[in-house]
């Protein structure tokens, strides 16, 4: 351990800073993002008093959370009711540290600034490794809090979440079996330039647009809204069945480390889907250059899409209603674990014959 | 000392708590819980020591199992009914008896030079070469079999790949038969426990309820 | 190596240090008012009767393990995912789609058996 490289030192504390700020600020811009386009789909003005658009009422929605009432059930496990939403947090936090946003290019000193916080080379399997973790927060809270509602709404989440994290892993397998590695980084570099289809249309490289890999990504895809528990899928809250399902007895900040949370998870997930099937920082039909032009346009692209992606999840919310519960586990079960692997076989089949 | 043996020593002390912890917490969510724990340590130290892809797997599939372990408690056991204040078993004698049996076999098959494991240092566990049976032939006219090295893999997850699917393909396959068996006793397993619980739990209406809709899709079909 | 997921520890921390914060200034600028009733757990206004950790149904059990030996299948698919590419020239290539099949093909038999006990029809 000596010979600390300070400068290296410097860009990782910098990156950290970029991507924390980043999260932070999701859910306050997701949460405005979510209630206007929720009015403008439903037709009716939303929030608007606060500030221009009604762009501080986030802001004012975050004091409010800090100044109610902090409960705490009599017959609640105390210590694990108080973790929990910790338990919730740190992972939806972290996750996004592995995701590559932005092209690398050299600063002035001949040093490579790689935009992403953790190059490791388990990239993707760490992402799911934590994202194993965020189930805990939420039948931690369902357990602890002593509540019928709360106990069925975490026992729930926690079905649907381990089976629709499988089909996630499983989705995923088919991109890095194209990629040959598990870094994200390696993943976005395979989807960089472009194909010509049937000698007609000049197509981005983007796994999205192989014809190997499009079941993959209609798995990856859904399965993330379950995953995150987003609307067709939100059955840890429920509200209509089970009041607020595993936060029914949250109240204040506790409730709002959840939210946070939720928004959080989102994000990473939206992030997720740009890395491994839209080709994540890549610019379609244009090859940036390997300057700060290129990073700062990189990035631009990066962000574009999972901002795409985040009102896709905004817009799915309030246009289809909620499933029924054996629904869901049918579907995740029955078609989409099944077509994860068969489409794992076919990828395999196109490389082994070179197609891919 | 350095970092990296501080940082063991408090991880270490930890999984070695928490573990302790599983079997003397009185509650048996909070020793789900405490197993959680001691799993991720030990993924931590999987890392440090290089095997990250150990460690990712490890709370990729141990947190999973957790889980499944809590589901148990939560289905089977009514948390008011705690057992009764006798803190050890009536099989301690025994328990205690067979876990110094296993510390001792563990202690002298892992100990240095007892159990030769060449992995060293971190750059061990991330290569690894593909070794190959060649005959070759003596100077003296005698024919042996030899193993011989081949190519080399770099990188963590390639080396565990590269071992899995060609030295031990036979265990890998093995394996799969292994999860065969397992999902077929998780479902019978299952079953039993069902129907049992069917007998006590559902009330008489739920019951009448389902026979009404058997009565009205017979007459759908007819 | 270590060393590259130091990054990622420091951001775990960071968030235990904005966890505890949040959870700590609501604590102390938020009012406090406990009163018996509203401590009782919430059952839709309904005094609650019996004990509020119900059994849950077996079938959350099933799916839990179930889930545990599709996860182990698919932490064996992502080491041959990763050398897939790169050993798939020639007449190795096939012989690891194979091997690879054959054991899809094992578990695929678990597969339909698990679905006609209809373990999955919640």
């Amino acid at each position: 351990m000596h010979g600390i490289d300070w400068v290296d030192v410097g860009l990782s504390v910098l990156k950290i800073a970029i991507v924390l700020g980043a999260m932070l600020n999701v859910t306050p811009i997701m949460v405005w993002v979510e209630r206007r386009g929720s009015a403008l789909i439903q037709d009716r003005p939303g929030p608007n008093r606060v500030g221009p658009f009604g762009l501080f009422q986030s802001f004012a929605d975050a004091f409010k959370f800090i100044l109610k009432e902090d409960m705490l059930p009599a017959k609640a496990n105390k210590i694990l009711y108080t973790i929990a939403p910790m338990f919730g947090l740190i992972p939806a936090l972290t996750t996004i540290a592995v995701v590559p946003w932005g092209r690398p290019f050299t600063l002035p000193g001949g040093r490579l600034f790689e935009p992403i916080i953790a190059n490791v080379n388990i990239g993707i399997l760490l992402i799911f490794a934590l994202a194993s973790m965020g189930v805990y927060g939420i039948v931690m809270a369902g357990w602890a809090s002593a509540n019928k509602y709360s106990l069925f709404g975490g026992i729930r989440a926690s079905a649907q979440m381990i089976s629709y994290e499988l089909s996630l892993t499983l989705a995923a397998v088919s991109v890095l079996l194209a990629a040959g590695s598990l870094s994200l980084t390696d993943v976005v570099w395979r989807q960089t330039g472009s194909f010509v289809l049937f000698n007609v249309i000049k197509l981005p490289a983007w796994n999205i647009f192989s014809p190997a890999m499009w079941m993959a990504f209609i798995v990856f895809f859904v399965s993330g809204f379950a995953e995150t528990n987003r609307m067709p899928f939100d059955f840890a809250e429920a509200d209509a069945e089970l009041v607020a399902g595993y936060h029914t007895e949250y109240s204040s900040m506790k409730f709002a480390l959840f939210f946070m949370s939720e928004y959080m998870a989102m994000a990473t997930m939206s992030a997720l889907v740009t890395t491994l099937f839209l080709g994540g920082w890549d610019i379609p039909w244009y090859t940036e250059p390997a300057t700060w032009v290129g990073f700062a346009l990189s990035v631009l692209s990066f962000v574009t899409k999972v901002s795409i992606i985040l009102f896709i999840f905004v817009w799915v919310r309030w246009t289809i209603p909620r499933l029924k519960y054996d629904l869901l586990m049918k579907l995740g079960w029955k078609v989409f674990l099944p077509m994860a692997v068969v489409n794992i076989v076919i990828v395999a089949l196109f490389i082994a014959r070179g197609w891919l | 000392m350095s970092p990296a043996l501080v940082v063991f020593l408090v991880i270490g002390t930890i999984a070695v708590a928490s573990s302790i912890l599983v079997v003397a917490m009185r509650n048996p969510v909070h020793s789900a819980l405490f197993l959680l724990l001691t799993f991720l340590c030990v993924a931590i130290l999987f890392v440090m020591k290089g095997a990250e892809f150990v460690g990712a797997v490890q709370v990729l599939v141990y947190a999973g199992g957790i889980m499944v372990l809590f589901l148990f408690v939560v289905m089977l056991i009514n948390v008011r009914h705690l057992p009764d204040e006798r803190v050890l078993s009536n099989f301690w004698k025994g328990g205690l008896l067979v876990g110094l049996a296993v510390f001792l076999l563990f202690f002298t098959m892992v100990r240095p030079g007892v159990f030769h494991d060449p992995v060293a240092s971190d750059q061990a566990l991330r290569t690894t070469y593909t070794y190959r049976h060649r005959k070759v032939h003596q100077p003296d006219g005698t024919v042996v079999r030899k193993l011989i090295r081949r190519g080399k893999v770099v990188g963590n997850s390639e080396a565990v790949g590269m071992a899995l699917y060609t030295d031990y393909l036979v265990p890998f396959e093995v394996a799969s038969l292994f999860l065969l068996v397992a999902m077929i006793g998780a479902i019978v397993i299952g079953k039993r426990e069902l129907s049992a619980i069917e007998e006590e739990n559902i009330p008489a209406y739920m019951l009448e309820r389902s026979e009404t809709e058997h009565e009205v899709k017979e007459a759908m079909s007819a | 190596m270590t060393h590259t997921l130091l990054p990622v520890l420091i951001m775990m921390l960071i968030a235990v240090v904005v966890g505890v914060v949040m959870l700590a200034l609501a604590w102390f600028v938020g009012g406090h008012a406990r009163t018996a009733s509203k401590q009782e757990p919430y059952e839709s206004g309904v005094p609650s009767l019996d004990e509020n950790r119900k059994r849950v149904n077996v079938r959350f059990y099933q799916i839990a393990m179930l889930f545990i030996l599709f996860d182990i299948e698919a932490a064996f698919l992502y080491p041959w995912a990763v050398i897939y590419r790169e050993a798939s020239t020639g007449a190795q290539g096939m012989f690891l789609f194979g091997e690879m099949l054959v054991f899809i093909v094992l578990l695929a038999v678990g597969y339909v058996y698990v679905w006609k006990k209809k373990a999955f029809d919640f």
